[in-house]
């Protein structure tokens, strides 16, 4: 199979074109069937791969195959290859493991319409470009990938596009994804220039040579800044995260596979894949690390008091990619991607669990119509339950091992910053405040709708079934990766550290084991942070659930800050948007090209009009007339060649 | 190599063809329609044959064609092509099919004359493309004029009386100007024939001062500015778009904005190297203001075909900042911009063209929703406007990126500046796509629109396919331009300097650009 990695995307591919192209009258089934199986055939392939992969020698990774060349002009060439390193294997299990789980809930859940096969499409199509992006092995096909993602999720927002909102929010997630890929392409041709090439392995060989630029000035620093732009827009970050709570319009298996669990994760991905850059650029960690720390922080407290369950989740996912941001900062790479997958896991299944939700109730979204669901949704309750509990850091879930590892480089790993540090489990509690605010306010108390007109029911069990399996991922997806202080095997952290080997950082927490004491303080912080964010949560939405609205009140004008979303919108729109197009449509295209320019143009023409007119009053037929200009004529002449022969 | 006709046959044949059309009774539409297809079809199929004897690795001419003409002034018949012209005489004769059956129903007035003039058009626009005469240059690309002029003028919207005599007196004061320098070059070198010319330059036989190059490429300069167009000489052209029949904005678009390009290429740069090293930080600032400007005027514009041919301001801006930039990768990404352009611009029009055959308007606020009604085409429409705005895997990321990445390489700051343009580029046409294919359907008329038909499917598949095919296949259209766009660097060296630091920089771009 490691013969033929290109099977592995080109499979979707194979199946987005026969139900976007080919295969216009076949029966739902058998789009069923094509979707399913090209997702489910990639997945087998990469189990295979994984197979394979295991046997091979440490000089055979990373494993690469070149197929062809695609651009070769002047000096620039790439060619369209392909790597498998542990990196992309972990990368490649998590797309089409959860992207088939998802593939699968899409069928119970998509209403059988005319977008059906659309639908499907886009989403066989997105999978295409996500596997392109992983497995990579320049820069060049990446951005392929980079790029291709970007365009699912427009057209995967936008699904529904007889709806403004929603086109809408395609758009903007367009439009800010290609502000980060313009500092990302400037990355690429400052790589390209400083390297002669885009392929990864010439690119990190080349730079691992050279110093570490601490001063913060060089052309190592200036590249993995650029390439930051790019991942602050991919994976939604400060300042460029705007769009992704508006990609809540798109349909929510959407939300959970590109808007939570791959896509948003490339830039992550990304970062992790450029670590010898960053490393040898310790400003551009720290940017990293401080827009990682920001980013979820600042998204944390939205989430507090957001209404809707998928813009709460939204929030909570911009937040959660700032805990993989701090990772990547604090050179705990290793920990960035394992707390990737374990997201990828307990956050596809809210998304799930929110839709299953939704479908339950007749598509209500608004967290104050629900309330007392646990009773006649079970099923999604108990995997909801897991999910919050993972993601809070709860002791043995998978989000625990994870955010613990992240915190734990930040507080004492060779990149430490106390202030990222502290921040970070200030964090760790709101994230458990928001979520089981997100769980009682949506399952517990009483119903809030009216029980007579909202049949609320169970989903389908094709539903149900990859909420379970992702449940059982959130809780045991984080032993493998265990550390060794706690009796775990860190599986993960040892087969991920062969990639980051040349980076050197790897915060390993192996170094603290048997220290019990180490544990205690390390582990401690973001545990009791947790636990008081779930007991204010109990206290606020169990205990008494009318004290939110009374503090709402006496704090109105933080609450409404955080309620309009610290109004970053609407500070974009007043400074940018609208001056822009104010600009291009008053200033540029009346006053300078159809008023200045134009206006000359048709001045000029009309002044030679009447220079014209005029002048045809001297053919006036009169003959002195005539004499007289022959004998003008003849003495201008006269003079100008007297006066040129001299 | 024997002699060959082809190039000869390749450039008269529709020309000849217009007599089959001519002897067709005048109301004969079906038939004049078809005749005029298989006419262009065939001239396709014969143009193609270029690709089978073009050697890849040379830099010469090829085809090369040369007889006496006139004695005194010497004036040759001289064909060739190089991988300059190669691809841009495919690309006529590739549109011009397409440009006839975007016309089989929209025309209705004087089917014969339009027909002829499209024909005309074609043989014209490649005599531009593979005359290797100067004078017999002037010739092609003046007669080429006349029948654009009628396109607009007779088969236009409103105002296209006023649009077309625009378009030719722009077009005719760069005229002016080309004549006045090509018959000066004459005159210090005694020759028209262009490879003549050039060799006598390399050589050093022939040594222009500093001053007489400045006055030569800038009135060169000026002709082919005008035709790109580069700002601020741009009006005339959204007015030319906007009026022309769908035909005219194809073939203008497609293919007649390249031969400015071309002849920046093929003259400004290896005829007078050291004048245009002086003016590349003006002309590539007019670019990157192009490119930045022509988009955010596109986007404001309420009127669909008038975005479109802003935004080949905009396009056309990346091409220009290409060839300044005196890079190889520059140099290849913009003759495979221009490439680029013609297809998905072409297209874009194409589609336009559709849209208003519908409902005689191209006012963007007259649709709305028109993703219900007309699936294909919107699929379509978004699958162009991608291409268009830089999606990799489609043919525009490959030419933005190899002129972004070469320029960089020259200068940061122009790169940078003119990747603005790519930001931009999603924000106008996605906006567009966005008001006129999405959302409810606002009027009632457009509920009942048509989907494509079969004539239509076959048009925008082909541009589809070739957009994808050039977006993933490049290397099959690189290799062939690659000599030809290294070689230009060759031909700006010139023995002796007119200062030491002009030899220096004519070379500076091969030195740095090849080893790396």
């Amino acid at each position: 199979m490691l013969e033929h990695l290109w099977l592995i995307p080109l499979l979707p591919l194979l199946g987005a074109a026969s139900n976007g192209i080919f295969v216009s009258r076949w029966p739902r089934s058998a789009v069923n069937a094509i979707a399913l199986g090209s997702t489910g055939l990639s997945f087998l392939a990469t189990l295979e791969v994984a197979r394979e992969f295991a046997n091979l020698s440490a000089d055979q990774i990373p494993w690469l195959r070149s197929y062809f060349t695609w651009i070769e002009a002047g000096s620039f060439r790439a060619d369209f290859a392909l790597q498998v390193d542990q990196l992309t294997l972990i990368m490649l299990l998590v797309v089409t493991g959860v992207g088939w789980l998802i593939h699968l809930y899409s069928i119970g859940y998509m209403p059988d319409d005319t977008g059906y096969r659309r639908f499907f499409a886009y989403l066989n199509l997105f999978m295409f470009f996500m596997l392109t992006l992983v497995l990579a092995a320049n820069y060049l096909v990446l951005f392929v990938g980079w790029e291709g993602v970007g365009l699912c999720s427009y057209l995967l927002i936008g699904f529904w596009f007889l709806k403004k909102t929603a086109t809408d929010a395609g758009n903007k997630a367009f439009w800010v994804n290609r502000i980060g890929d313009f500092g990302f392409l400037l990355g690429l041709f400052l790589l390209f220039r400083q390297f002669g090439t885009l392929d990864f392995a010439p690119i990190f060989r080349n730079s691992a040579a050279l110093p570490v630029e601490t001063s913060g000035h060089g052309v190592l620093t200036a590249i993995a800044l650029l390439l930051l732009a790019g991942a602050t827009g991919k994976s939604a970050q400060l300042p460029l995260y705007v769009w992704l709570p508006d990609a809540m319009e798109g349909p929510t298996p959407v939300s959970a596979l590109i808007h939570a669990a791959t896509m948003v994760a490339a830039g992550v991905y990304m970062v992790a894949r450029s670590h010898v850059l960053f490393t040898h650029a310790p400003v551009a960690m720290f940017a990293v690390a401080v827009i990682g720390c920001a980013t979820a922080l600042f998204a944390a407290t939205i989430a507090l008091v957001q209404t809707d369950i998928k813009r709460t989740l939204a929030y909570s996912t911009i937040s959660q990619l700032g805990y993989m941001f701090i990772a990547c900062g604090v050179g705990a790479f290793g920990a960035g991607i394992f707390h990737l997958m374990t997201h990828a896991f307990f956050k596809a299944l809210l998304f799930l669990g929110a839709g299953s939700v939704m479908h339950a109730t007749g598509g209500e979204q608004d967290m104050r119509l629900m309330g007392g669901l646990r009773k006649s949704v079970p099923w999604t309750y108990a995997t909801m339950f897991i999910a919050t509990l993972a993601i809070s850091g709860t002791p043995g879930f998978s989000g625990f091992f994870s955010k613990e590892e992240i915190l734990l480089a930040a507080g004492t790993g060779p990149y430490a910053n106390s202030v990222i540090y502290v921040l970070g489990v200030i964090t760790a509690g709101l994230t458990a405040l928001y979520m089981f605010r997100l769980l009682f306010l949506t399952f517990h108390g009483v119903p809030r709708f009216d029980q007579k007109k909202t049949h609320v029911h169970e989903s389908p069990r094709i539903i149900l079934a990859p909420l379970a399996v992702l449940a059982l991922l959130s809780v045991v997806g984080g032993w493998w990766a265990a550390p060794h202080l706690v009796g775990g095997l860190n599986y993960f952290d040892n087969f991920l550290k062969l990639v980051f080997l040349a980076s050197e950082t790897s915060s390993s927490t192996d170094s603290y084991s048997g220290n019990s004491q180490l544990i205690a303080t390390v582990f401690g912080p973001p545990m009791v942070a947790a636990f008081i964010g779930f007991l204010l949560a109990w206290l606020l939405y169990i205990r008494r659930p009318e004290t939110p609205k009374r503090l709402a009140e006496s704090l109105s004008a933080p609450y409404r800050l955080l309620a309009g979303k610290y109004f970053v919108d609407e500070l974009y729109a007043l400074l940018i948007v609208r001056p822009l197009v104010w600009i291009s449509a008053n200033f540029l295209w009346r006053a300078v090209d159809e008023e200045s320019i134009d206006g000359l143009v048709n001045g000029v023409a009309r002044e030679a009009g009447e220079i014209g007119d005029r002048l045809r009053h001297l053919n006036s037929g009169n003959m002195r007339t005539y004499a007289a200009w022959v004998i003008l004529g003849a003495v201008v002449l006269t003079t100008l060649l007297v006066w040129t022969v001299r | 190599m024997p002699p060959s006709y082809l190039l000869t046959s390749v450039t008269f044949l529709p020309l000849a063809g217009t007599t089959a059309l001519f002897m067709l009774r005048a109301d004969d539409h079906e038939w004049i329609r078809r005749i005029a297809l298989a006419i262009s079809l065939f001239e396709f199929a014969l143009s193609l044959q270029l690709l089978r004897g073009f050697a890849l690795t040379s830099a010469n001419y090829q085809f090369v064609e040369f007889r006496n003409w006139i004695p005194s002034p010497p004036i040759h018949y001289h064909l060739g092509i190089d991988g300059i012209s190669l691809f841009l005489v495919l690309l006529t004769t590739f549109l011009t099919p397409i440009a006839i059956l975007v016309s089989w129903k929209s025309i209705e007035q004087r089917v014969r004359a339009f027909f002829i003039s499209l024909l005309v058009l074609e043989t014209g626009t490649i005599g531009v493309f593979v005359s290797l005469d100067l004078f017999q240059f002037f010739l092609f690309w003046e007669v080429m004029l006349i029948p654009m002029y009628f396109l607009i003028g007779i088969w236009g919207h409103e105002r296209r009386i006023y649009a077309a005599i625009k378009f030719i007196l722009y077009t005719m004061l760069g005229s002016i100007l080309m004549l006045v320098a090509m018959i000066w070059l004459y005159e210090l070198s005694g020759s028209f024939d262009l490879p003549q010319i050039q060799s006598l330059l390399v050589s050093g036989q022939v040594a222009l001062s500093f001053q007489t190059e400045l006055l030569l490429f800038a009135a060169f300069f000026l002709a082919f500015a005008i035709k790109v167009p580069l700002f601020p000489l741009h009006t005339w052209l959204p007015d030319a778009h906007t009026e022309a029949p769908t035909a005219g904005s194809v073939i203008l678009a497609g293919v007649l904005l390249k031969m400015g390009t071309y002849g920046m290429l093929r003259f400004c740069l290896p005829l007078f190297p050291e004048a245009a090293h002086r003016f590349a930080p003006y002309v590539a600032v007019l670019a990157i203001i192009g490119i930045i400007y022509g988009a955010l005027v596109a986007m404001v514009q309420t009127d669909l075909k008038r975005l479109v041919a802003y935004s080949s301001v905009s396009h056309l801006g990346f091409v220009v900042l290409g060839l300044f930039a005196f890079d190889p990768t520059a140099v290849q990404g913009a003759l495979y911009q221009m490439l680029n352009h013609g297809i998905s611009t072409g297209a874009l029009f194409v589609l336009v063209g559709m849209l208003y055959d519908r409902r005689h308007t191209h006012l963007i606020r007259e649709f709305g929703g028109l993703a219900s009604p007309m699936p294909m085409i919107a699929s379509l429409f978004l699958f162009v406007s991608l291409a268009s705005a830089g999606l990799p895997m489609l043919n525009g990321f490959v030419g933005e990126f190899l002129i972004l990445a070469g320029t960089f390489a020259r200068n940061v700051s122009w790169a940078s500046s003119a990747a603005v343009g790519i930001i931009l580029s999603a924000v106008y046409l996605l906006w567009a796509y966005q008001r006129v294919f999405f959302g409810d359907l606002i009027y009632e008329k457009n509920r009942t629109l048509a989907d494509a038909d079969r004539r239509e499917c076959v048009v925008l598949l082909a541009m589809a396919v070739l957009i994808l095919w050039m977006g993933i296949g490049s290397v099959s259209f690189t290799r062939r331009t690659e000599a030809s766009a290294r070689n230009v660097f060759v031909l700006m060296q010139r023995p002796q300097a007119y200062n030491a630091r002009a030899i220096l920089r004519s070379i500076e771009p091969l030195r740095s650009g090849g080893v790396r």
